[in-house]
């Protein structure tokens, strides 16, 4: 990407047509009647930049008419939501970008939201590259931070660039509605409050089935092909290069059955072919948030650092002193992962009372 | 049929390095590699040409040392390369860059129609995955993102049917031609260039077109084009503390794990009763 401009936007004057543009939406995420955990994430991070520009949160609900629509917009409700759009038509049953991104642009001109936020999810990127090139706005992909400006009240989002050696913050000063993407578990999980109150509006865009040209035959689930599940995961126990050999990992994987863990990889690994990129944490695999994340073997580059570093605790296992893991890991082990992962493993079997060769 | 590849020429990004002093990127030294996600769109394309004959032409948007990618893709397999390159392009974001490739592409289409464009997923420096639906959007074609295998292409009846990663699973999806494809990482892998090409590749006189040529209009293009600004480059604050290195009783594996473990209980009592319940769920 190009050198940043000079630090400008701080005496920037929103054109006049633009100034009617108000509250900060949040593209609810829901597939077959489950709502992704992004979109509640991004409720409770749209109330703060709500709350500083004093607008209200919508949330845009989007599907076929069901039991299952109606809870997900209470649930909106209770995760932050003053409004909800909630739209239904039999054609947005299943995620397709044409239908959705038609539709969307068709409530984002009728109601100018000021801020549209998406997950970045693959449902979420493919959405929202479609909807910022149709409304010709500015979309900032990714985002690991989001604030206010206060002085002309506009978004600033921050993302890590060059693979994360440095940040950037982004803006999009003249044009509407700023849109911003960012990734599960990078931002908190909101208290959710069933007392809180809010309006549903009901849209019906009445598509037509037969003017959609993509056609979904089927949906295979992850359960059906053995897909890791990381990205909830509350116990990760993670590989990298130190570990050595392929057959080391068997280590990794002893030491998370007994935590009724995850285990997860490094890149090197991934292209190394050791393990499946579903098990990749880092900035091009997965963003993590466990509970416990213990990491053997690994250096601790940026580009990891980035998908785990909010983990609630981290364990760091190297054999080097001055590995750069220590400088940000909440507890660190100097000694050799090789012996030490199947000491755990012990003493945790131990400790947990658990039957380890049971698996 | 005729389908376009569009790739980025980047820095290896895994080499940037900050100059400690400055806070500024080193490039200098660091090598320019063809996007890395590009190339399983490349390698997928360069599939559907062995299978059923289409002609392949790469399209990059660059400076006047993007052509290094280009040969590199011609070496590889691709019939023919076309080089963007303009002044005004420079400081393009996503938004004006899917303008800028979309005029090309639609400057290639008067001479033969396309039938798929390919993207890479996203780039390894911009990160955004916002440059392919842009041009699907701008040219009208089906947007397919986040495909892991083509399952089907049907030339007469123009149907293809592909796998898309979704949250939670894999949706199939039918739909017809014309349309954009981006694939997800490591669905296939990059071929070697078969002697003929390298040699072809060396010879070949690129196509150098400009704005002008395209028709691409200076406003909407470059710094003037682009709805995203810059405002800050930094580098990421260092966590204010270091690990707490544990202290074992003496340094066997068996002592070190005890530790380990009474400093994670320490930290985080409330994990100790979360693994008992886990364990005692049988999870």
């Amino acid at each position: 990407m190009s050198e940043p401009s000079k630090p400008q936007g701080r005496k920037f004057q929103l054109p006049e047509h633009l100034k009617v543009y108000k509250n900060v939406w949040v593209i609810v995420e829901q597939e077959r009647g489950i709502v992704h955990s992004v979109s509640l994430e991004l409720l409770g991070e749209a109330r703060k930049l709500a709350d500083k520009l004093g607008v209200e949160v919508g949330a845009v609900v989007l599907g076929a008419e069901s039991p299952d629509l109606n809870r997900i917009c209470g649930d909106a409700i209770s995760y932050g939501a003053d409004i909800v759009y909630k739209v239904t038509d039999p054609a947005l049953a299943d995620y397709r970008t044409d239908p959705y991104c038609r539709v969307m642009t068709d409530v984002v001109n009728a109601h100018k939201p000021e801020i549209v936020l998406l997950g970045a999810t693959t449902l979420g990127r493919d959405l929202a590259g479609a909807i910022a090139t149709t409304l010709a706005t500015g979309l900032t992909a990714d985002c690991t931070e989001l604030d206010i400006y206060a002085d002309n009240r506009s978004l600033a989002a921050t993302r890590p660039t060059f693979g994360g050696t440095l940040l950037c913050t982004i803006q999009t000063l003249a044009y509407r509605p700023q849109m911003a993407t960012v990734r599960p578990r990078v931002m908190a999980m909101p208290e959710r409050d069933d007392a809180r109150t809010g309006r549903v509006v009901e849209i019906r865009p009445d598509l037509r089935e037969e003017d959609i040209v993509t056609k979904v035959l089927n949906f295979i689930a992850d359960r059906e092909q053995n897909e890791a599940q990381l990205a909830f995961a509350d116990i990760i126990v993670s590989a990298g290069k130190g570990l050595g050999k392929v057959e080391n990992m068997k280590l990794v994987f002893d030491l998370a059955r007994v935590l009724g863990g995850e285990v997860g990889v490094t890149r090197p690994l991934v292209q190394a072919g050791w393990a499946t990129n579903d098990r990749q944490v880092g900035q091009t695999g997965k963003t993590v948030r466990p509970k416990l994340y213990i990491a053997a073997g690994i250096s601790g580059a940026i580009q990891h650092r980035v998908g785990m570093e909010k983990s609630d605790l981290i364990l760091a296992i190297n054999t080097d002193p001055n590995a750069t893991i220590f400088d940000f890991a909440h507890l660190g082990l100097v000694g050799d992962a090789l012996t030490i992962l199947p000491a755990l493993t012990d003493a945790f079997g131990r400790r947990l009372s658990v039957n380890r060769m049971a698996g | 049929m005729h389908i376009v590849v569009c790739i980025k020429q980047v820095p290896d990004s895994a080499q940037i390095r900050i100059h400690p002093v400055t806070n500024t990127i080193m490039r200098q030294g660091v090598p320019a590699i063809i996007n890395p996600f590009d190339l399983f769109s490349l390698e997928e394309a360069l599939r559907l040409k062995d299978k059923v004959g289409a002609r392949v032409t790469v399209l990059t948007m660059g400076p006047p040392m993007a052509e290094t990618s280009l040969r590199k893709a011609l070496s590889l397999g691709a019939d023919d390369a076309v080089l963007l390159t303009d002044r005004k392009f420079a400081g393009s974001d996503t938004l004006a860059t899917s303008y800028a490739l979309t005029s090309a592409i639609q400057k290639l289409a008067e001479e033969e129609p396309v039938d798929i464009v390919f993207c890479g997923k996203q780039t390894v420096d911009g990160d955004t995955a916002q440059v392919g639906p842009g041009i699907a959007t701008r040219l009208g074609f089906e947007q397919l993102t986040y495909i892991t295998k083509i399952e089907d292409l049907d030339i007469a009846s123009k149907e293809i049917v592909v796998q898309r990663r979704s949250e939670g699973g894999v949706q199939v999806l039918k739909t017809t031609l014309p349309c954009m494809i981006t694939m997800l990482e490591g669905t296939n892998t990059i071929r070697f260039g078969k002697m003929d090409d390298l040699f072809r590749a060396a010879r070949y006189e690129l196509k150098t077109w400009s704005r002008d040529f395209t028709g691409a209009e200076e406003g909407r293009v470059g710094l003037k084009g682009s709805p995203t600004v810059v405002s800050k480059v930094f580098v990421p604050k260092p966590r204010a503390e270091k690990a707490k290195m544990i202290e074992a009783a003496s340094d066997t594996p068996d002592a070190m794990a005890a530790a380990a473990i009474d400093a994670i209980f320490a930290a985080q009592p409330k994990l100790s009763d979360d693994l008992l319940a886990r364990a005692a769920a049988g999870l």
